[in-house]
């Protein structure tokens, strides 16, 4: 597919000598927003990992932007395409300032302006600039995550994958991150491959999904597919079912989601 | 005695020390529980949601401190019940399920024997209807092969198996009121389901009340009669599971709104004003 911004082709990765992803194609087009979703230990971070070069031991075919992937780490790379962790705790440096953590990626990379650059990118991501030289400890989750999101932003990739990125956040915080993170892509022509267990999440987010079990996948379907269930994979049609599934079958959460936007 | 609520707390309140002076995260909330009632308390982290949960226990640890005008458990007062009766009523009369099993249960001692144990501070029983009360109990959280289980240690299961084998823990002396603070939350949410089917199943139909602390409102939408909804350590809007969608106050309303849908259409998501409003 020649607009594909990622593509991925009977892929199999192994920690060790342990396979834990098996034969898993897909293509993510140019622009898309798709969704890799499926229980804790189905795969799905390794899947990322291995994108991001991660997760080195793999067999099969990663292209991105239409560049076939090497092994290992590879500089030119994170220009094109970086990544975005479920934990904002654990993800930023805690005795380096915001500011530091912006300006690092650019120095690496030999390019300039970068006080105008970090400047720019915090109120892209809506944070204060007062929080600028302040060290992670000093904010809230949700102002730690749009940090790591302004971090994967600064050498303007044009693929993002986010692992998890609103998981460990609380509603009201994660609608802020989620709404920035349609904004950006909007804005700035991204793709994004997001990991969630949250199927409303992928509602509001994506185009379409894949559901991973047991490191394969085991059904790819339009985002539409939430709206009636019509899945076809028994895995799938459960986790539909477990969260939630079509509120019209359950009088209680259909309350709970029926309220109007005040 | 029967026709008195399970649980009244009235004007309740924990406080911290802190160098600029006590910080009052509960603030004179007022509940009352019915028997075989089963409460939901939701808000957002640090809303005080376990505070409350801590405090019907009497388990808040210095620098904390809590007073409540009201916290009476069947009858008894729980304000004046010393150490070791209070530790005498939990585990036995009510019991506590916290979010993560791994923090709760020994690692260095058999599940079977951990059981065996929570019973025994209730009732004496001999060696074997002991162990047969056990096996009966794994069996009812459905852990396959219950005899096997019973000899493994916690690190050797996983969290689905740790959170069903705390709740046989929590439920085996039979206690009258379970708290169950996030008791799914690190959990996914095919075993989440199970495990709060499983909750319910057990609660209904043995007289016990319940009290599910979440951050989900869908969640206990769907597993509780009744809601408490807690911002900044009060009581902000009370009402039934069915109503939840009719709540006036404009924090929940902006709580409901935030949540994504399985059938979304919006194009952005409204987000909360922290002064309690909602802003676009
Ligand atoms: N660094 C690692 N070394 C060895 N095994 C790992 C490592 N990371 C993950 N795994 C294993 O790989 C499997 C898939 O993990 P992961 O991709 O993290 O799943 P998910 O993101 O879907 O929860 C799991 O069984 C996990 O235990
Ligand atoms: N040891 C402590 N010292 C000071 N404040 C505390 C302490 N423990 C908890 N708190 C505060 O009490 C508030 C309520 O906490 P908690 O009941 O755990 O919230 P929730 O369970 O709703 O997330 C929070 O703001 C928290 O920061
Ligand atoms: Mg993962
Ligand atoms: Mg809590």
């Amino acid at each position: 597919m020649s607009n594909a911004a990622i593509s991925l082709k009977d892929l199999d990765i192994s920690y060790g000598d342990t396979k834990v992803v098996r034969d898993v194609s897909f293509d993510v087009a140019t622009g898309e927003s798709f969704a890799l979703v499926g229980e804790s230990g189905s795969g799905k971070s390794t899947v990322l990992k291995a994108i991001a070069g991660l997760a080195p031991d793999w067999t099969g075919e990663i292209s991105v932007l239409g560049k076939p992937r090497g092994h290992g780490t590879d500089r030119t790379f994170s220009n094109t395409c970086q990544m975005v962790f479920q934990d904002p705790y654990a993800s930023l440096h805690p005795r380096k300032t915001i500011d530091t953590v912006l300006s690092e990626p650019l120095a690496i990379h030999g390019i300039g302006q970068r006080s105008k650059k970090v400047v720019e990118m915090l109120s892209a991501v809506g944070l204060d600039q007062r929080f600028r030289f302040r060290f992670p400890h000093q904010l809230s989750g949700g102002q730690r995550q749009r940090v790591a999101i302004a971090r994967a932003l600064m050498l303007e990739p044009k693929v993002m994958l986010l692992d998890e990125p609103t998981s460990a956040l609380d509603v009201s915080v994660q609608a802020e991150i989620l709404n920035l993170l349609k904004r950006l892509r909007r804005e700035q022509g991204l793709t994004y491959l997001m990991v969630t267990h949250n199927l409303p999440v992928v509602s509001f987010m994506c185009d379409r999904m894949a559901v991973m079990n047991k490191g394969r996948i085991v059904e790819i379907a339009p985002k539409t597919a939430l709206y009636d269930g019509s899945f076809s994979d028994p895995y799938t049609l459960d986790l539909y079912a477990a969260s939630g599934g079509n509120p019209d079958a359950d009088p209680a959460v259909a309350a709970a989601s029926d309220t109007k936007d005040p | 005695m029967t026709d008195a609520p399970l649980l009244e707390v009235e004007d309740l309140r924990v406080s911290f020390a802190t160098p600029k002076g006590p910080v009052e995260v509960v603030k004179g909330l007022n509940l009352t529980l019915g028997r075989e009632e089963r409460l939901g308390i939701v808000g957002e982290s640090g809303s005080g949601k376990s505070m409350t949960g801590r405090s019907i226990l009497r388990l808040i640890r210095a620098p904390g401190k809590q007073t409540a005008k009201t916290l009476r458990f069947d009858g008894l007062d729980l304000m004046a019940q010393g150490t070791r009766q209070m530790r005498r009523i939990r585990g036995a009369r009510i019991s506590m399920i916290m979010q993560d099993p791994k923090f709760s249960l020994n690692p260095v001692m058999t599940i079977g024997h951990q059981i065996a144990e929570a019973l025994q501070v209730h009732e004496k029983l001999p060696r074997r209807d002991l162990q047969a009360r056990v096996i009966e109990m794994l069996n009812s959280v459905r852990l396959n092969d219950p005899e096997r289980v019973a000899k493994m240690y916690p690190h050797e299961v996983s969290g689905g198996m740790g959170q069903r084998v705390m709740i046989a823990m929590m439920l085996i002396p039979r206690p009258q009121l379970l708290i169950a603070d996030e008791p799914t939350s690190a959990l996914d949410v095919s075993i989440q389901a199970q495990v709060l089917d499983l909750i319910e199943e057990l609660v209904t139909g043995n007289g016990m009340g319940l009290i599910l602390i979440s951050h989900d409102l869908n969640l206990v939408a769907r597993y509780c009669d009744r809601i408490l909804v807690m911002n900044g350590g009060e009581v902000v809007e009370a009402c039934t599971a069915p109503d939840l969608h009719k709540a006036s106050h404009p924090y929940t309303k902006g709580l409901l709104a935030a949540q994504p849908r399985m059938q979304e259409t919006r194009d952005e998501l409204p987000v909360l004003d922290r002064s309690g409003g909602v802003r676009t």
